[in-house]
C-alpha cells in the first residue's frame, strides 16, 4: 500500500538524513512543532532536538490543524443536519446524524443516571472527534507526510491522537468537568469528605487522601494514556510494516517476500485497526460519561 | 512527542467543539427527534381511535339497519292489519247502511200501507154512510153516530 510512497519518502528525506530504519521511524514520530528556535527567532523545528529545545511554549501544528479540520468537518456535517432537522421525513444525512445521536444518547443513558444537558453533546463530540482522529491512522502512513515533504514541510503526523498533547488536552478537559461537577453536586465539603474520609474513616485521613487522590488523578491520566498508547502503538506497527517494503532493493527473493508481506500485513493490521479506532473512541466516550456520573453521585 | 502548549490549544478547541455541539447540533436534533416521536405517537393514537370509531360505527350501522328492518316489518304488518280493518269497517258500515236503508224502506212501506188503509177506511166509511143514508132514507147525523162509525171503521 504505502511501499512506493515509503520509497519516495525516503528518497525525499535522503538529502537531509541518512535513510536508515531508525531515521524513518523517528521522522514519522516527530510532530511539526512551531516555537522559538535556538537562535531566538520563531519558526518550525527541523529536527527532534530543535523541537525539544523549544520547551513548553511551542505548538504542534500538525496535531492542531488535523484535529481542528476533523472536528470542523464533523461539526459542519452535524450542523447541516441539525439546521434542516424537522419532524418530517429525514433525508440521508439527517438520518445518519439522528442515528448517530440516538446511539450516543442511548449509551449515555445506559451509564449516566443523573440529569445534565451537557453530557450528551459532550459524549457526541468526544466520540466523533476521537473516532475521526483515530481514523486518520488508516491513511497509508507515507501519503500525507510525503506530500508535505514535497511542499517543504519537514514533519507531519496525521493522527492527532498519537500526540499525547491532544489526548491529555481532552482528558484534562474531562477532568476539569469532573472536578466542577463533583464540587457542584456534593459541595466543596462533600467532595473533600469523599477524598479524605473513606475508606478508613476520619483517623486515616492522610492515607485516605493519598488513596483517593491517586484514584482521582488516575482518571484523566488513564483516559489520556489509554487512547494515546493504543494509537501510538498502532501507528508504530504501521511504520514497522511500512519498513518492510522500504527495504526494496530489486527483484530478489527477500525483496519480493518483504514487499508481499507488507501488503498482507498492513491490510490485516488496517482491518484490525478499524476495530481499535472505533473501540478507543467508544471507550474514551464511555469512560468520560462514567467519570462524570461518578462526579454526580452522592456516596454518603 | 513533547508536552507543550498544544495541550492548552487542544483543551480550548475541545471546549469550543463541545459548546458548538451542544448549542447547534444536539439541541435542534433532539428537538426534531422528540417532535417526530410525538407526531408518530399521535398518528398511531389517531389510527387506533379511528379503528375504534370505525368498529363502533359499523356496529351502530348494523344496529340501525336491524332497527330499520324491524320498523319496516312493523309498518308492513300494521298496514296489512289496517287494510283488513278498513275492509272490515267498510263491510260493517255497508251492512249497517244497508240495514238502515232496508229499515227505512220497510218503514216507508208500512207507512204507505197504513196510509192506504186509512184512506180506504175513510172511503169505506164514507161509502157505508152513503149506503146507510140511502137505505134509511135520511141523513144520518154524523155527529150522533160518530162512535158507531168509528167502531165500524175499526172493524173494517
Amino acid at each position: 500500500m504505502s511501499s512506493e510512497m515509503a520509497g519516495a519518502e525516503i528518497a525525499g528525506v535522503a538529502h537531509e538524513a541518512a535513510h536508515t530504519s531508525g531515521d524513518y521511524i523517528k521522522h514519522h514520530l516527530q510532530n511539526l512543532t512551531y516555537g522559538q528556535l535556538p537562535d531566538g527567532t520563531w519558526g518550525v523545528a527541523h529536527s527532534a532536538e530543535e523541537a525539544k529545545a523549544m520547551g513548553f511554549w511551542a505548538l504542534n501544528l500538525d496535531t492542531l490543524i488535523m484535529s481542528f479540520l476533523l472536528g470542523a468537518v464533523f461539526m459542519f456535517m452535524f450542523y447541516r443536519a441539525a439546521k434542516t432537522a424537522s419532524a418530517g421525513v429525514p433525508n440521508c444525512l439527517q438520518n445518519f446524524c439522528e442515528w448517530a445521536l440516538e446511539f450516543i444518547d442511548n449509551s449515555v443513558r445506559g451509564s449516566f443516571t443523573g440529569k445534565n444537558a451537557m453530557i450528551g453533546p459532550l459524549a457526541l463530540t468526544i466520540f466523533f472527534w476521537v473516532f475521526s482522529m483515530n481514523l486518520m491512522d488508516l491513511i497509508p502512513i507515507d501519503w500525507v507526510p510525503g506530500l508535505m515533504a514535497m511542499m517543504g514541510v519537514p514533519f507531519f503526523k496525521v493522527v492527532p491522537s498519537t500526540d499525547p498533547n491532544a489526548t491529555f488536552g481532552m482528558a484534562i478537559g474531562v477532568f476539569a468537568l469532573v472536578l466542577y461537577y463533583s464540587v457542584k453536586m456534593k459541595g466543596l465539603g462533600g467532595f473533600m469528605g469523599e477524598l479524605t474520609l473513606q475508606p478508613f474513616g476520619k483517623w486515616g485521613m492522610p492515607v485516605n487522601f493519598l488513596l483517593e487522590g491517586v484514584n482521582l488523578i488516575a482518571k484523566p491520566i488513564s483516559l489520556a494514556l489509554r487512547l494515546f498508547g493504543n494509537m501510538y502503538a498502532g501507528e508504530m506497527i504501521f511504520i514497522l510494516i511500512a519498513l518492510m517494503g522500504g527495504a526494496w532493493a530489486g527483484f530478489t527473493m527477500s525483496g519480493v517476500t518483504l514487499f508481499g508481506s507488507q501488503i498482507l500485513l498492513s491490510l490485516g493490521w488496517a482491518i484490525f485497526h478499524i476495530l481499535i479506532v472505533t473501540l478507543q473512541a467508544f471507550i474514551f466516550m464511555t469512560l468520560t460519561v462514567v467519570y462524570l456520573d461518578m462526579a454526580h453521585q452522592e456516596h454518603h | 512527542m513533547n508536552i507543550n502548549a498544544t495541550l492548552l490549544a487542544q483543551l480550548i478547541m475541545f471546549a469550543m467543539f463541545v459548546w458548538f455541539c451542544m448549542k447547534f447540533v444536539w439541541t435542534p436534533i433532539v428537538a426534531a427527534l422528540d417532535a417526530r416521536k410525538k407526531q408518530i405517537a399521535d398518528g398511531l393514537a389517531d389510527a387506533e381511535r379511528a379503528k375504534h370509531d370505525l368498529e363502533l360505527a359499523s356496529k351502530r350501522s348494523a344496529e340501525i339497519l336491524r332497527e330499520a328492518k324491524e320498523k319496516a316489518g312493523d309498518i308492513v304488518s300494521n298496514g296489512e292489519k289496517r287494510a283488513t280493518e278498513i275492509v272490515e269497517e267498510a263491510k260493517a258500515n255497508a251492512k249497517v247502511e244497508g240495514d238502515r236503508i232496508i229499515a227505512g224502506a220497510k218503514a216507508e212501506i208500512d207507512q204507505e200501507v197504513f196510509r192506504a188503509k186509512e184512506q180506504l177506511r175513510t172511503q169505506v166509511s164514507a161509502i157505508a154512510l152513503a149506503g146507510a143514508g140511502k137505505i134509511l132514507g135520511r141523513e144520518i147525523d154524523a155527529k150522533a153516530h160518530n162512535d158507531l162509525l168509528d167502531k165500524l171503521v175499526a172493524e173494517i
